[in-house]
């Protein structure tokens, strides 16, 4: 199973991660999509089992978890399409989960069963460092990686300790406030990546509000090890829900920029 | 944090890293302030002067006469605002006062806590924005109204059902963008840590009042504590003056909908499962994989598939009991107290009153039962008049 750290180390220029709630719109879709954000050359994926309280997220991603648990996605059916996915391409994934969904299966036992089925990470939206024990052994012993959130309102002592927990990447979220498309990047931002790559070897990825290709190259130019791009693209499924066909074009053509914009 | 903020295992603060700073600068400003003499006295002046505290305790006696034992009504309906949210907007729009924030957000079912913010964010000119499920606000549109007219801004909440849960995670989807200038004002005892802590100190005026009132007015302490229990904050509030009067019995009502059996229904401590929702982990209407149900319940302001943390503790340790009153139940309740006293309860509370007409026949005569008279019917007469439309 191919690793973060094999990805980042094999990269000269920042990864690509496209971000999906799974069975949106519909398991079948869903996959066909996520089939050509890999054909179009994502590095890593990032992935949500659609919950119906997601606190993090802002409409885009709200009306997706709607969209894909009316269609029937829940988790044991996610498991078997990340299966399907690592079946295409031995790609790492990451998971972006509510803790609720984990609690109910049992932490120790989702943790396993999904690294089985191919999964790298799981990063808990709703549970801080200051509750990571409550993770970080069983995901450990799972053999999974830790992701957590540093976000431009983290305290540095704060960073130090969430930097010394994580073993797969910094989730580095760029605006305060929940996911969503915003015209303009924070301009701390670019602040916040060099300061946390003083600080660890950990790669720091970058997400939240990044929606143009521009976006994704200024982070990668500030040093970011990853760029993460959810609400835009699903907001293009959002847009197309009537054209399946035009909706996997879409995806594929916009990821395509963000790589030729990354990789300048 | 400085504490973790658990009742048992329940409660914590399950939340996005960007909330974290915000609670932890809520939760040293709490600390710092709530026993500051300056602080204090200003909460008491307001308390007395502004909202009209110490609110009675009233004998309801051709009430009692009807179900067949004593039964006395802690009349927090008579408070500002018509509920006893007041305690807890007075306190918290104080302490926001104290940090030196200049903008209130609050969530609402009912539409109360809205509307005791908006009071407040009035009183202390504060700008404030209300988070409503639009389900919500057709059902309780005179309370719309009313925070509209203090000033406030009322936003329509459209996910899930538009109820309660619905405007609590827009509240805090808004909070996490604006957590520098803007105090979320929330309205329950549940929540993350420290609001369970806090919105219990505020509201524990209550159970303080109620205790000393049984003692002068009565010479003993009741037999049992009644109240309803929606998040749970006016029951925090009044069990909290009783935790060490081992013989009195702590009663919480939950709203059992249309029927518990039937699954429609916001009844979480008596049909739950241990879950984690809104930053804290507490019993949960689930479904078996941990989706949140939608409930229903005839009471908007009890309309919520979480509950308090300190409820849930409560329960496992059996020092408070729980149980459901259904929405038919409610409206006797409703019309019973209305007829036999001249109170128009609300439908909220009128739950506590309908446990209290089910132990009908059940209780000796000298059994005295206090019930938390939460609030005021008057926002519910047309959702009343609807079940039970009044013949000519």
């Amino acid at each position: 199973m191919k690793t973060y750290k094999q990805v980042f180390s094999e990269l000269d220029r920042a990864a690509l991660i496209p971000f999906f709630v799974v069975g949106d719109p519909d398991f079948d879709t869903s996959l066909e999509i996520i089939k050509g954000a890999i054909d179009a050359g994502a590095d890593i994926l990032e992935l949500g089992i659609p919950f119906s309280d997601p606190i993090a997220d802002g409409p885009t991603i709200q009306k997706a978890d709607i969209r894909a648990i009316k269609s029937g996605m829940n988790v044991a059916r996610a498991l078997e399409f990340i299966k399907q996915i690592k079946n295409y391409k031995d790609i790492p994934i990451g998971l972006l989960m509510y803790y609720n969904l984990i609690y109910q299966y049992g932490t120790g036992k989702f943790f396993e069963d999904f690294h089985k089925a191919g999964v790298n990470s799981v990063l808990v939206a709703d549970l801080s460092i200051d509750d990571g024990d409550e993770i970080i052994g069983s995901a450990a012993s799972a053999g999974l990686d830790t992701v957590f959130m540093v976000t431009p309102n983290t305290a540095p002592d704060r960073i130090k300790l969430i930097v010394s927990k994580t073993t797969g990447f910094i989730y580095t979220v760029s605006v305060l406030g929940v996911t969503g498309s915003r015209d303009n990047l924070s301009g701390t931002i670019e602040d916040l990546i060099g300061d946390l790559k003083k600080l660890t070897s950990v790669p720091v990825c970058v997400g939240f509000g990044i929606s143009k290709p521009e976006h994704a190259a200024a982070v990668a130019r500030a040093g970011a090890d990853g760029v993460i791009i959810g609400s835009k693209i699903v907001g293009l499924i959002e847009k197309n829900l009537n054209n399946k066909t035009e909706m996997i074009v879409e995806i594929s053509a916009f990821l395509t920029q963000v790589m030729d914009a990354i990789s300048r | 944090m400085k504490y973790k903020g658990r009742f048992g295992d329940y409660g914590g603060f399950y939340v996005p890293e960007v909330l974290i700073p915000a609670l932890e600068e809520l939760e040293e400003a709490f600390f710092h302030y709530h026993h500051d003499e300056q602080f204090v006295n200003e909460l008491e002046q307001l308390s007395k002067h502004y909202a009209g505290r110490p609110s009675p305790l009233y004998f309801a006696q051709r009430f009692s006469e009807h179900v067949g034992f004593r039964v006395y009504l802690k009349r927090e309906d008579l408070l500002h605002g018509g509920a006893h949210k007041v305690n807890n907007t007075l306190g918290q729009g104080l302490l926001a006062k104290y940090m030196g924030k200049t903008k209130l957000i609050a969530e609402t079912g009912a539409g109360q806590h809205g509307l005791a913010t908006a009071m407040i964010g009035a009183l202390f000119g504060m700008e404030t924005k209300i988070f409503m499920g639009v389900t919500d606000i057709e059902r309780q549109s005179v309370n719309v109204h009313k925070m509209k007219l203090c000033g406030a801004e009322v936003v329509g909440v459209e996910g899930g059902t538009g109820t309660l849960k619905d405007a609590i995670n827009d509240a805090l989807r808004y909070w996490t963008a604006h957590v520098t200038d803007t105090f979320y004002l929330f309205g329950s005892a549940a929540g993350p840590h420290p609001y369970p802590t806090i919105v219990k100190h505020f509201q524990s005026c209550i159970g303080a009042e109620a205790r000393q009132q049984c003692l002068d007015q009565i010479g003993r302490l009741p037999d049992m504590v009644v109240a309803c229990v929606g998040g749970g904050s006016n029951a925090i509030g009044i069990f909290s003056g009783f935790y060490d009067d081992k013989d009195v019995r702590l009663i919480g009502v939950e709203a059992g909908g249309r029927s518990v059996a039937g699954g429609k229904h916001a009844a979480t401590l008596v049909a739950g499962r241990v879950g984690i929702l809104h930053g804290a982990k507490s019993y949960l209407l689930q479904d078996k994989e941990g989706q949140v149900y939608d409930t229903e319940s005839v009471s908007a302001g009890l309309d919520y598939a979480a509950v308090g943390p300190e409820h849930c503790m409560l329960k496992d340790t059996g020092r408070a009991e729980y149980f459901a009153a259904e929405d038919e139940e409610v409206l006797d309740a409703f019309e019973l107290l209305t007829r036999s006293e001249g109170i128009l309860p609300a439908l909220e509370s009128s739950h506590a009153l309908a446990y209290v007409m089910q132990q009908k026949g059940k209780l000796d005569s000298d059994t005295i039962a206090v019930v938390n008279l939460s609030g005021r019917g008057d926002k519910d007469v047309s959702i009343v008049e609807k079940h039970r439309p009044i013949e000519q």
